[in-house]
């Protein structure tokens, strides 16, 4: 068996498991980001009653809001208020409220993830954990409401693609750039239902920080997973954030794979995705000269320690294009600190880039909001028409590097042209 | 209900969940969010919509966040089937926990304009342009999802474990 199919034997009890058997799983972990404030309301609509309704498992159970943060108006509030009370009455153990920071980076940093578990959660970036070799994937609110009763889900044991990354990654090319390459070679819907598995020896190089940014990604290409191998990294990693033991899961030699695809990332040069699509991925190169009105790293994508550092290194002693509007938010507050003490943070600010609080709102149109007709080169997971604004605005995807790179000079920059 | 006809509303490809229900209003209440359901592509869509309607999309439907609401406006606006060449998987499931039956047909997309009827043969697996008279093909749902979907989602499901106790 691969991953995936080792990991929802285990859940569901079964000693083996095929792509198409439909299994009902036991849940090893479950988070909901702001969609929580909807779980009342979903019950009450369904004539479910509160005091029926309860965890299965409170050392399962996560709740992060994370997505408008700080709240931008009152209705917001109201929300998060409702979130607080029913959070209080339902007893939710591992209640975060507005400050540790993005959910998916919050759960990793906690100890929440760990190797060769089955976890939902209420967002679609979940798949974000199988960078920690954790089947991570997103399902609905009501879907939620059904897990947090009854600590088990259905699923579809998928079908499982291999993109081994060979070679090394030039300077300046990072795991961004690969998953957008993937993304525009092979289309967004590549793995629609399916999960993937990412090895070879740049995948082996790549920091924690690094996976995570692909794991995040993987369901921009419609992966229900995106899966890595757990090497000493990922046991280092998660070992200094929990007590909890963990069994990782590879897959055998035999193992069976729908598609495989190498790359040779020695090839692979700094990407773009142009507006409006994950998939409309160009080299930097076809890029270079747009215009930008603003630039940004954040998100649950970005805003990890190696993405600030690298852009540190790029304004180093240099000031953003006074056209630009250069904002970074750190993607939680442990990252937010090690980057006061390591001097990242007044390095940026010196270069002039407004930080940011940790919140998804970035990416999603609750903060830094583009105007008609604006251009924003990002480090997020997303370019959707709209998502971060007027409709009429457009939104490039790049790398950390080169986004920094970009905002020193007003316009689309290949990287290693300004370092 | 083995056949169902209504009217074909067409999208193309790649249709996010950005564009069903916009991150800026996704605070309202599914009553007030249904009136901006698809506003970054067709302002006004709301209106426009009859009970009973059909979404005709292409590959990738619903694709992007896990917001159950892009959902639930489809729901709420009286629109119980989306027939589609492909649909994101997050989608899928919300589509089975709401009630809303996704039917993946192949080569579907491209026997629809705008408004003409449609009709869905849910034994056969089969929809038709009923102006045409051409077809495609899909599997109908079965098992646990069908059950899911039957019951009305799974919030009934849901409902009766709890008051088991």
């Amino acid at each position: 068996m691969n991953i995936v199919e080792k990991i929802l034997a285990r859940a569901s009890g079964l000693s083996a498991v095929s792509p198409g058997d439909y299994v009902t799983a036991q849940i090893d972990m479950a988070m909901m980001p702001d969609a929580f404030r909807l779980l009342s309301s979903i019950l009450a609509k369904a004539g479910i009653r509160e005091d029926a309704f309860r965890i299965w498992d409170p050392e399962k159970f996560v709740v992060i809001l994370d997505h408008r943060v700080p709240p931008f108006s009152v209705a917001v509030a109201e929300n998060q208020k409702i979130s607080r009370e029913f959070a209080r009455k339902l007893q939710v153990k591992y209640f975060y409220d507005v400050f540790p920071g993005i959910s998916h980076q919050v759960m990793v940093e906690k100890g929440h993830v760990r190797p060769g578990e089955l976890i939902v959660g209420a967002d679609s970036h979940t798949t974000t954990y199988g960078a920690l070799n954790a089947a991570g994937t997103g399902i609905g609110a009501s879907e939620m409401a059904y897990v947090i009763q009854t600590g088990e889900l259905w699923f579809r044991v998928p079908e499982t693609i291999k993109f081994e990354i060979t070679g090394s990654l030039p300077d300046f090319v990072s795991s961004k750039d690969i998953i957008l390459y993937v993304a525009g070679k092979y289309g967004t819907d590549i793995a629609q239902y399916k999960a993937i598995e990412w090895r070879g020896s740049v995948i082996d190089a790549m920091s924690i920080d690094a996976r995570l940014t692909m794991g995040n990604m993987s369901v921009e290409l419609g992966a229900k997973f995106g899966l890595f191998r757990a090497d000493d990294k990922t046991v280092e990693y998660v070992k200094a954030r929990t007590e909890q033991e963990f069994q990782p899961a590879d897959s055998d030699p035999d193992a069976a794979y729908a598609e495989q695809y190498v790359i040779d990332g020695t090839t692979v040069e700094p990407q773009v995705a142009f507006p409006h699509n994950v998939g409309n991925v160009k080299s930097v190169t076809a890029a270079k000269g747009i215009k930008i009105d603003q630039a940004v790293i954040a998100s649950c994508c970005h805003g990890r320690m190696e993405d600030l550092q690298i852009a540190a290194r790029i304004l180093k002693g240099k000031s953003v294009h006074p056209g630009v509007r250069f904002y970074v938010a750190p993607a939680s507050w442990e990252v937010y600190t090690e980057a006061i003490e390591k001097g990242i943070i007044s390095q940026l600010v010196e270069a002039g880039v407004m930080i940011g609080n940790p919140s998804c709102g970035f990416c999603t149109g609750y903060q830094g909001v583009l105007a008609e007709g604006e251009t924003c080169v990002a480090a997020t997971p997303r370019n959707f028409k709209g998502r971060m604004g007027s409709p009429a605005a457009g939104i490039y995807l790049a790398s950390a590097a080169t986004v920094a790179a970009s905002a020193l000079t007003g316009k689309i920059t290949d990287p290693r042209e300004v370092a | 209900m083995a056949v169902v006809t209504g009217r074909a509303r067409r999208f193309g490809d790649n249709i996010d969940t950005d564009t069903i229900t916009p991150g800026a209003v996704l605070h309202l209440p599914v009553e007030e969010l249904k009136k901006h359901t698809f506003e970054p592509i067709l302002p006004g869509f709301f209106k426009t919509v009859q009970a009973g309607d059909i979404i005709v999309g292409g590959n990738n439907f619903g694709c992007g966040s896990s917001r159950e609401q892009a959902t639930a406006v489809v729901k709420e606006l009286g629109i119980d089937y989306i027939v589609c060449e492909s649909m994101a998987r997050i989608y899928f499931r919300n589509c089975i926990a709401l009630g809303v039956y996704p039917v993946l047909a192949k080569g579907a997309s491209g026997l629809f304009s705008e408004g003409e009827t449609i009709e869905i043969d849910l034994d056969r697996g089969e929809v038709k342009n009923v102006e045409t008279g051409k077809s495609a093909s899909f599997k109908p749902l079965s098992g646990t999802l069908k059950e899911i979907l039957d019951g009305g989602g799974i919030l009934p499901t849901l409902k009766k474990i709890t008051e088991r106790g």
